[in-house]
């Protein structure tokens, strides 16, 4: 039991941490814990949650994408053409664009594997690729989405959430290949020690070119709900995206030296940033301070959850290399 | 006569009393692809070939050149330094701000304070890595959101008001014989820079952190203090060229960082320096900021949209690092 704990502390405490602040938002908000209000804090977080389920499977893989943004910027934009007209076209658009974030993470896979680059060159500059073409798809923010679509996945159903439901589906569709199946070991394993991975048995290639692929599906996902929320597309919803991602990972106890954490970790992480910045609106800071707390919250988190140097014994632990 | 002494094999760049002459490959690399690009240019517009356009490209060049120079460092590090684009907007800002004040004595002092407000953000950026052992890619993350709330909270979303100190000025736009200061500046930049990574203990202690810190830690060196300095240096290279860019547009504004962050990696990654750290040469760095200023000029000149000047940025940056690791495998 207490080893269980250990191994689940900084995701038993970022959830703890999430609770906490859930509460205070819920309770400094002027219409308390209702519908409504739950509904707007899902849909934001969940945005969120899948950007940051999709820079999880790079991270877990001991990589970065700094891609994330604009793979869901590429794919809000592609939406935005093809989410019209019959329900089978729609059906189709959504297929399409779910395969689009595929490609997209393939592409980045297929450089880091294969042309050997580091994740965060080969990503810095796939992302540039990405955001040009959704700037040259729209210039400017436009299209349309169909309304009933959007509708059905942004509200509530018998007062839960949609979009709840959707991210806490799409966690158990991952969650239990990441733990039980080779594939997602092999991921872990990677993370870990990739050299040794390798020794093992474990298909490094494959299963790396599968990581960063899923990865695009979740920012396809992500791109997809972003959609859903704003109705329109906008080639420039990335930047924002990327980096928040890589805070809500590490928020939700993801090491960035990979092989450690859990999706379920990433979501958390990326409902406590929203929680943070929906707390901070109706905290009655003054509205342009927001942003400089926002940050400071961030850095002070980040702070926490690497306090451990300081119980370090043998000094020659704190150097990874 | 035999040698009483052990022989024994240093490493390649301690055993030579000097840095290396010979022309490393992938600098070699850059170096053709400027001139590869400069050529291109000249087929479409030929006034590219006249010193006018390279004397201003070189110009231009310096100001990423610069901040590049400190990125180029904290990359040899193994680390990486993201809050580039707030330190200098925040520089500018600070140092018009000082510049403008009414108090004669203040307004002389704006520069160095503009450049300690950069070493200042490196030593933050600087104790969060080496004294919290935060990965660098997230503190500097987490420094950066906050300069821009600090930004954000004291122009109040305004263009902030000020005053260009005159040196800043004259060092972005004057000429000395004709050859642009600020270029003249980067040459200092690099000449101290080059001096510093190679007959320098600092440098040496630079490389071999980014090959191990295990290893340095071991052999007694201060490895907090390397990695401290190391961002302070950074912090401070990004506001020299912060202030540089601020007297060449003339004003300071909220986003003038925003577009430096990408080309200043690419820079220093396409010039050979391994992301990983611990090694690279500073001449490919050097090479590296003159080919994307180059690229950039060359691909605004042919009216090309911002959208298709991005994907072709990206590409080539991509073809230049496959053609670096092909060259290296074979």
């Amino acid at each position: 039991m207490k080893a269980w704990l250990r191994l689940r502390l900084r995701l038993l405490a970022a959830i703890a941490a999430l609770v906490v602040l859930f509460v205070a938002y819920v309770s400094i908000h002027p219409r308390g814990a209702s519908t409504y209000v739950l509904t707007i804090w899902a849909n934001q977080g969940t945005l969120l949650g899948f950007a940051a389920i999709a820079q999880f499977f790079a991270v877990l893989v001991r990589g970065v994408d700094l891609s994330v943004g604009s793979m869901i910027a590429l794919t809000n934009v592609a939406a935005s053409f093809l989410l019209v007209g019959a329900p089978v076209a729609i059906a189709a658009g959504v297929v399409a664009v779910l395969l689009l974030g595929l490609c997209c993470g393939l592409i980045n896979g297929l450089f880091i594997v294969y042309g050997r680059i580091q994740p965060i060159i080969v990503t810095l500059a796939t992302g540039s690729v990405y955001a040009g073409l959704a700037l040259l798809l729209r210039p400017t923010p436009g299209g349309a989405i169909n309304e009933s679509l959007s509708d059905a996945l942004t509200y509530d159903i018998s007062g839960t959430p949609t979009s709840i439901l959707l991210l806490a589906g799409a966690l158990l569709l991952v969650a239990i290949p990441l733990r039980r199946t080779p594939l997602g070991l092999g991921m872990y394993a990677i993370g870990s020690a990739e050299a040794s991975a390798y020794m093992t048995g474990v298909r490094v290639n494959a299963i790396k070119l599968t990581a960063y692929a899923t990865g695009g599906v979740f920012a396809a996902l992500a791109g997809l709900y972003v959609s859903m929320v704003t109705l329109t597309g906008d080639a420039g919803v990335g930047p924002a995206y990327t980096l928040n991602s890589i805070a809500a990972v590490v928020l939700g106890g993801v090491s960035l030296n990979g092989g450690v954490g859990s999706p379920l970790g990433a979501a958390v992480g990326a409902l406590i940033l929203k929680t943070i910045s929906s707390l901070m609106f109706f905290s009655g800071a003054p509205p342009l301070a927001q942003p400089f707390f926002e940050g400071l919250i961030l850095a002070i988190a980040i702070g926490l959850g690497s306090l451990g140097v300081f119980r370090v014994r043998n000094k020659l632990d704190l150097f990874n290399r | 006569m035999t040698n009483p002494m052990p022989q024994i094999e240093l490493p390649e760049r301690l055993a030579r009393g000097r840095p290396p002459l010979r022309l490393d490959p992938s600098v070699l690399m850059v170096l053709v692809g400027c001139v590869v690009l400069v050529a291109g240019g000249a087929v479409i517009y030929p006034a590219f070939l006249g010193p006018a356009y390279l004397l201003q490209q070189l110009q231009i060049a310096a100001f990423l050149g610069i901040i590049a120079t400190g990125a180029m460092l904290v990359i040899l590090l193994g680390e990486i330094d993201l809050s580039i684009p707030l330190t200098i907007t925040g520089t500018a800002i600070v140092t018009t701000q000082f510049a403008g004040a009414s108090h004669a004595a203040v307004a002389a002092l704006a520069i160095p304070i503009g450049l300690a407000a950069g070493a200042l953000i490196g030593f933050v950026n600087g104790i969060g890595v080496a004294v919290f052992r935060i990965p660098g890619m997230v503190w500097t993350l987490a420094t950066n959101a906050m300069l821009l709330g600090a930004t954000v909270f004291y122009t109040g979303g305004f263009k902030p008001q000020g005053v260009v100190p005159v040196l800043a000025s004259q060092a972005a736009l004057g000429r000395t014989f004709g050859v642009p200061n600020a270029f003249l500046v980067w040459l200092a930049v690099a000449a101290a820079t080059i001096w510093a990574l190679n007959r320098t203990v600092y440098g040496v202690y630079l490389y071999a952190m980014g090959n191990s810190q295990r290893a340095l830690f071991l052999s007694g060196a201060r490895v907090r203090r390397v990695t401290v300095a190391t961002f302070m240096l950074a912090g401070l290279l990004s506001s020299l060229g912060s202030l540089l860019l601020t007297g060449y547009a003339n004003q300071a504004y909220q986003g003038m960082g925003d577009g430096y962050l990408l080309p200043v990696i690419a820079a220093v990654v396409i010039g050979g320096t391994s992301i990983l750290g611990g090694s690279g040469s500073y001449l490919g760095t050097f090479a590296g900021a003159i080919f994307i200023t180059l690229l950039s000029s060359i691909l605004s000149v042919l009216q090309m949209p911002a959208a298709a000047r991005q994907i072709v940025f990206g590409g080539i940056i991509l073809s230049m690092l496959l053609a670096h690791r092909f060259r290296t495998r074979g």
